[in-house]
């Protein structure tokens, strides 16, 4: 008898059960959004059927008769909407990419100096990330737009500061070397010079951290990343030919060209994005105790190393979680191009739209494309996040 | 996970607003007598064509062309026309969602948009074409010596395409510059950023009018496409497309028979049967359209014949300073042509 009792004791009700019922839950849950999905899909299918709206993606293999201001790869007004689309996304990325990059670095120099003990280099810190985070990002688009083309002459009365480069409101216009087979062998060097580098770089680190022996390994890297594409060049013979831009017509012709509404672009998003991050290192930074500075310093190390080796690698866990979220701001933000120009995927789907007139699925790409660059994003900073995370032994 | 979360509100907002419904024959008209106005949609920065002016009163041949109709179904214009600015991407979609009951938004009527957008284009009320804006100090005589040239070009439209099929049958290479706002747009070229604008002809007009320095300017007389600027109404309602469709030819049958604001009263007068008619003296056109018999007569009246409307808008004693062209009478030479009235 007593052991009966027990068991009914024991024995809940499954639905009062807390396992079952969280899945219960869960289940309940993902029917309900996946039909809201279903309704609203089928509702508006129906209706633009009904309306004789056209729908599917079909559109995206037909040509899309529309020319596009920059370009990374062929395009055409003969190639499909597909390739336009492909286009934008470059550009964002480009854009967007590069941009990371600089602001990050930038960010970090002005975050460090509001901390300086000298009074000017903080003062201008703070100055700096006063103005660019409390103006709209949008008005600093249209004015560094405006400053390229009010602020520079014509082509044909364009600046030359130096030999090869000129600078005119059609953009920056500058000399690359021309076609020549050593080029593509040089950049394979560089690229495997990087690679060299990286694994002598973990190779001088897990010495050290065994032996205590130190290795010039930023000195030899640097010198590969220099001397191998260099060396790549003489054997193959050292083409010194340019491609010069020259004034042909309206435009000048040959050399490469960054537009300004590229460079206004860049500016724009690199100098408020970098206010943000610069608040985002002075926090972090200030997030460790002056204690572990006092320690520091007292085993001897030099300033350069107290900062590098004991407060960055700290602040850094406080840094990069924020960090990550301006960084998606960044690209994000980048779709403010199509004001001023710069063909991004934005305004490549804006016009892919208006042509075709299916707004819903061109508005889906956009969508996509974004979801799929930040979710990427945050996967690359969570990743190193976890990297530089207390490694408890 | 919030960013599944924004995508999911995303979705949702974009259906909602999706949220289209089918246009029954009749229903406009009976939505629009109901609420006692038409919302009409307008571009809303386009001098000439649709345009608040410092008092706020809106100005332009596409506003009068939706008087015209405001006229024809309440017998008055005020108060019974309600105006949405809108984009060039934003326009069919504002139709289609009933958001708005008639767009006359010069909008260029082509075979896909009349297919594929769930719209139905009336009479022309506007016939233009794209053409060249430089500079004259760039000494182009012709659109073919612009191989080479940065065009600026507005997006969203037609224009896109039309100079792209302009530059490749010409095998002429060049560079666009393609900005969202006209006003910005326009600003690049000014100050240099462009050798060329490119855009429907009227539309050209009206920005060199807004210059600082428009005689330094001009447009190149090449006309690279067709632009029937043409009202819109949606899909399926084949009552209101005969009343939008019927308004705007009453301005046009109205200047071929000589009929103005002016002389309206008397010509109604007229012994002339075909002119009895028209202005509802003999009944039966009012009754066919559902309409009141008097409204041929309250449009000519109220808002003026096509000629009259067009000389107030955009003719040559505006800043736009446009020649009627192929917008004059047919029997003037122009493509402007009204089916009888009886």
């Amino acid at each position: 008898m007593v052991t009966t009792n027990e068991k009914s004791a024991v024995k809940t009700r499954f639905w009062n059960d807390e396992k079952t019922r969280g899945i219960i839950y869960q289940v309940v849950t993902a029917m309900l959004v996946a039909f809201i999905g279903y309704y609203l899909i089928a509702n508006v299918q129906d209706n633009m059927a009904k309306q004789s709206i056209a729908s599917g993606f079909g559109f995206l293999e037909k040509e899309a008769a529309f020319e596009i201001g920059e370009k990374s790869i062929e395009y055409s007004a003969a190639d499909s909407y597909g390739r336009a689309l492909v286009v934008g996304v470059i550009n964002t990325l480009k854009v967007s990419l590069i941009g990371m990059v600089l602001t990050t670095m930038l960010g970090t120099i002005v975050g460090v100096c509001t901390l300086s003990s000298n009074w000017l280099l903080s003062r201008i810190g703070t100055i700096y990330v006063e103005i660019f985070q409390n103006i709209p990002v949008l008005l600093q688009l249209f004015f560094f737009y405006a400053l390229f083309y009010e602020a520079f002459p014509g082509p044909r009365q364009a600046l030359n500061p130096v030999s090869g480069v000129f600078i005119s409101n059609r953009g920056i216009d500058f000399a690359v070397p021309a076609q020549h087979f050593a080029w593509s062998y040089v950049v394979t060097a560089f690229l495997a010079a990087c690679v060299i580098a990286f694994f002598i770089a973990r190779w001088a680190k897990k010495r050290q951290e065994r032996t205590g022996w130190q290795f010039p390994s930023f000195w030899v890297g640097l010198g590969l990343l220099a001397g191998l594409p260099l060396l790549t060049w003489v054997v193959c013979g050292a083409p010194t030919e340019l491609d010069i831009p020259a004034l042909k017509g309206f435009n000048f012709q040959g050399g490469q060209n960054i537009s300004p509404e590229f460079s206004a672009l860049l500016i724009g998003l690199v100098l408020y994005t970098a206010s943000f991050i610069a608040q985002i290192v002075r926090a972090g930074i200030q997030s460790i105790s002056h204690g572990q500075t006092e320690a520091a310093m007292s085993i001897g190390l030099k300033t350069k190393h107290v900062l590098s080796l004991v407060i960055f690698p700290q602040a850094l866990r406080v840094i990069i979680p924020p960090l990550t979220s301006q960084l998606l701001n960044l690209t994000k933000n980048s779709s403010l191009a199509v004001a001023i120009g710069y063909p991004d995927f934005v305004q490549v789907a804006g016009t892919t739209i208006n042509q075709t007139g299916q707004a819903v699925e061109g508005v889906a790409l956009m969508m996509l494309v974004y979801l799929t660059l930040s979710l990427l994003t945050s996967v690359f900073m969570n990743w190193y996040n976890k990297k530089i995370a207390i490694i408890e032994r | 996970m919030h960013q599944f979360k924004s995508l999911f509100i995303g979705c949702t907002l974009l259906l909602s607003s999706a949220g289209l419904v089918f246009a029954g024959n009749g229903d406009t008209l009976k939505a629009v007598q109901a609420k006692g106005y038409i919302q009409a949609g307008v571009n809303g920065d386009l001098f000439g064509f649709g345009k608040a002016d410092q008092k706020g009163v809106w100005k332009g041949l596409d506003v009068d062309t939706a008087r015209a109709v405001a006229v024809a179904v309440f017998g008055n214009f005020k108060d019974r026309v309600r105006y949405t600015p809108l984009t060039a991407k934003t326009r069919f979609t504002a139709l289609q969602s009933k958001e708005i009951d008639l767009l006359t938004r010069n909008a260029t009527q082509t075979l896909g948009r009349d297919t594929s957008l769930g719209l139905d284009f009336v009479q022309v009320n506007y016939y233009d074409g794209q053409g060249f804006m430089v500079p004259k100090s760039l000494g182009v005589k012709s659109a073919k010596e612009l191989g080479g040239a940065t065009v600026c070009v507005l997006p969203g439209t037609t224009t896109e395409q039309n100079a792209a099929d302009f530059f490749r049958s010409n095998n002429m290479d060049w560079k666009t510059v393609t900005i969202e706002s006209t006003a910005e747009l326009s600003q690049a070229f000014f100050a240099g950023r462009c050798d060329v604008m490119t855009s429907d002809a009227s539309q050209l007009a009206g920005i060199r009018a807004s210059s600082p320095k428009p005689d330094t300017y001009m447009i190149l007389p090449d006309i690279i496409s067709k632009e029937p600027l043409a009202p819109a109404v949606r899909h399926g309602d084949n009552q209101w497309k005969d009343i939008v469709n019927y308004a705007v030819l009453t301005m046009i049958n109205a200047e071929e028979f000589g009929i103005t604001s002016k002389n309206v009263d008397e010509m109604a007068k007229s012994k002339d049967p075909k002119i009895q008619r028209f202005l509802g003296v003999t009944a039966g056109n009012g009754k066919a359209l559902g309409l009141d018999e008097k409204f041929a007569y309250n449009i000519i009246k109220q808002v003026g014949n096509y000629g009259e409307v067009f000389e107030r808008n955009v003719g040559v004693n505006t800043p736009l300073g446009i020649e009627r062209g192929l917008n004059a009478l047919w029997t003037n030479g122009g493509l402007m042509y009204s089916p009888p009235f009886k």
